[in-house]
């Protein structure tokens, strides 16, 4: 069997004495979207910064195309193609948006994504493009930092909450985006809360729970029952 | 379809153009100014080289350093050391103690780099103390009391005193014009769009691919051979170099780091203004003795109150100047509409 885009390999992480991820094994085969889903501080987000080098304590456990990752600084591996949309957005306020988005394509990697596209998929970052980032909406930020994330033109991309906070008409937009970016043959792991949009738009499901995987599934066939209860393991 | 990338606003173009006469005039300042003027002027733009370098390095790569004083000492010593003992000519020992200083720093930021924050300041004051009991052993240099530079190291540089004292102006102004080259160029190459998203979020600038150790290492490197430059013209200068004098903190970090914050911490105008303001300060103020220093603590203390980015900060977001054409700017995909 060929290797898996990104696999996990009984990934444990830890923040000093506090264990956050239990052995979680996971896979990422190209071109799909993969959601992962769960309660606050169930791990989600401590699983994504792992993969994305900002936490380092795991250097067998994360494979990328076969090759351990775990020991790479985060920006060796934005350099190999995995590009993160952080939980809270994190832009560069001092920046306008334009800035920011120019600055996710730093690395130079070649590929579909550039400004004009960018703007095409968001238009209202085209209009708003000379703002400071901070200026802002909620929703826009988010569309800045996923934009910000696509000119890196990844392979992979890490989606950390990104309806977080947001109003459901926002997160309506954002999510309907969302296959015009995986269509270009991107591959797209979404870590979401919201259930139902994360099923809505993934091939495939993982639940975490207290840093376990509590259930993988295909999104269209897991019955609701077993996802709730994997959820808030009741 | 093409993109034009633009970082010039109207003000910074008629900046750029206003500048050409400025610096005429400035290299025209020995035929206009006194001794005294142009001496005074010399220091005004040695002090604001090490502001802009300063600048870089706190501002934008958040590498607070009160060390700086380790180049400057370092960059007039080997420069005494180079005339006097190795017999080279002035300009010739210049380049060289710029490379100098970008090799004796590099091993400094591997070590001190594994510092963080307040660790990292007090490490380089560490460091600085190190230089001047390193050079303060050097019997040849006069040790612990220092030396002077040779008469006839001083006459190799002109005939006559005016034309001495023109050349070290030209050499100041050189030297500021260098620097600030320098930095407009770093700031607007890659590694300057770097440094700006590192200023801003080192974890959102990471996880894009930017190598921050990377990045700090060139930055710490760069100012430190420019600093040694700057220590070699402000001891050419005096004439004289003693440790304590090379490696004063007061002087060629407090101040310093005084200019930068009244000037704006994290611009590049700031720390140009802030020298300004500074000398002006200096300048009026300087019979007053002690008086002198309090009135600089209570100048810097109104402005970090009312105007925490200080005042070029302050003028910023009134009225959006800028004067360096350094933030990007995208013209041409409107044209796609039309």
């Amino acid at each position: 069997m060929p290797d898996a885009l990104l696999s996990l390999q009984a990934l444990n992480a830890h923040y000093g004495d506090f264990q956050a991820l239990y052995g979680v094994n996971l896979k990422v085969e190209p071109g799909e979207v993969v959601a992962v889903i769960g309660a606050n501080g169930a791990g989600k987000t401590t699983m994504l910064r792992s993969i994305a080098g900002l936490l380092r304590n795991a250097p067998e456990a994360i494979r990328w195309k076969g090759q351990a990752i775990g020991a790479l600084r985060a920006d060796q591996v934005a350099a190999l193609g995995i590009a993160l949309v952080p939980e809270g957005r994190l832009l560069f306020p001092s920046l306008s948006v334009e800035e920011n988005l120019i600055i996710g394509g730093q690395l130079g990697r070649k590929g579909p994504w550039s400004l004009p596209r960018v703007y095409e998929l968001f238009p209202i970052l085209k209009e708003r493009r000379h703002q400071q980032s901070t200026s802002l909406s909620g929703g826009q930020q988010q569309m800045v930092a996923i934009g910000r994330a696509l000119m890196a033109n990844p392979e992979l991309v890490l989606m950390d909450e990104i309806s977080l906070g947001l109003a459901p008409v926002i997160i309506r937009q954002i999510y309907e985006a969302l296959p015009g970016i995986v269509g270009e043959g991107l591959t797209a792991m979404i870590v979401e809360q919201d259930i139902a949009k994360a099923l809505s738009v993934s091939q495939r499901v993982y639940c975490l729970q207290e840093g376990r995987v509590s259930l993988e599934g295909q999104s269209q066939s897991v019955p609701r029952e077993e996802i709730t209860r994997a959820y808030f393991g009741v | 379809m093409t993109l034009i990338v633009t970082r010039r606003t109207r003000l910074s173009t008629a900046w750029l153009i206003l500048l050409v006469p400025i610096v005429l005039l400035l290299i025209a300042a020995p035929w206009w100014a006194g001794r005294a003027d142009l001496r005074l002027m010399g220091e005004i733009a040695l002090y604001m080289s090490l502001a802009v370098l300063w600048n870089l390095l706190a501002g934008y790569a958040g590498l607070v350093s009160v060390g700086q004083q380790a180049y400057v000492g370092f960059g007039g010593y080997l420069f005494f050391a180079l005339t006097m003992l190795a017999g080279l000519h002035p300009y010739a020992a210049l380049p060289l103690v710029v490379l100098a200083g970008f090799v004796i720093s590099a091993p400094v930021a591997v070590l001190i780099f594994r510092l963080r924050g307040a660790y990292f300041a007090i490490g380089t004051w560490v460091v600085a103390e190190v230089f001047r009991l390193s050079f303060a052993q050097v019997s040849a240099l006069g040790g612990g009391s220092g030396t002077s530079l040779s008469p006839n190291i001083v006459r190799s540089l002109a005939d006559g005193r005016d034309a001495r004292e023109a050349v070290a102006w030209w050499l100041a102004l050189g030297a500021v014009s260098l620097v600030i080259g320098a930095v407009v160029w770093l700031l607007r190459s890659r590694q300057g769009v770097a440094l700006t998203a590192i200023r801003d979020n080192e974890l959102a600038a990471r996880s894009l691919g930017i190598d921050i150790w990377r990045t700090k290492f060139t930055v710490y490197v760069l100012v430190s051979g420019l600093t040694a430059l700057i220590g070699a013209l402000i001891f050419l200068q005096k004439l004289r170099i003693s440790p304590d004098a090379a490696f004063s903190a007061n002087d060629w970090t407090a101040f310093v780091i005084f200019i930068v914050v009244i000037g704006g911490i994290g611009t590049l105008e700031g720390p140009i203004l802030g020298t300004l303001v500074f000398f002006a300060l200096r300048e009026t103020l300087a019979d007053l003795g002690t008086v002198y220093l309090i009135a600089l603590g209570i100048v810097a203390i109104v402005i970090m109150l009312f105007a925490p980015r200080g005042l070029w900060g302050f003028l910023r977001d009134r009225w959006g100047v800028e004067l360096f054409p350094l933030s990007r700017r995208v013209s041409g995909l409107a044209k796609k509409e039309a």
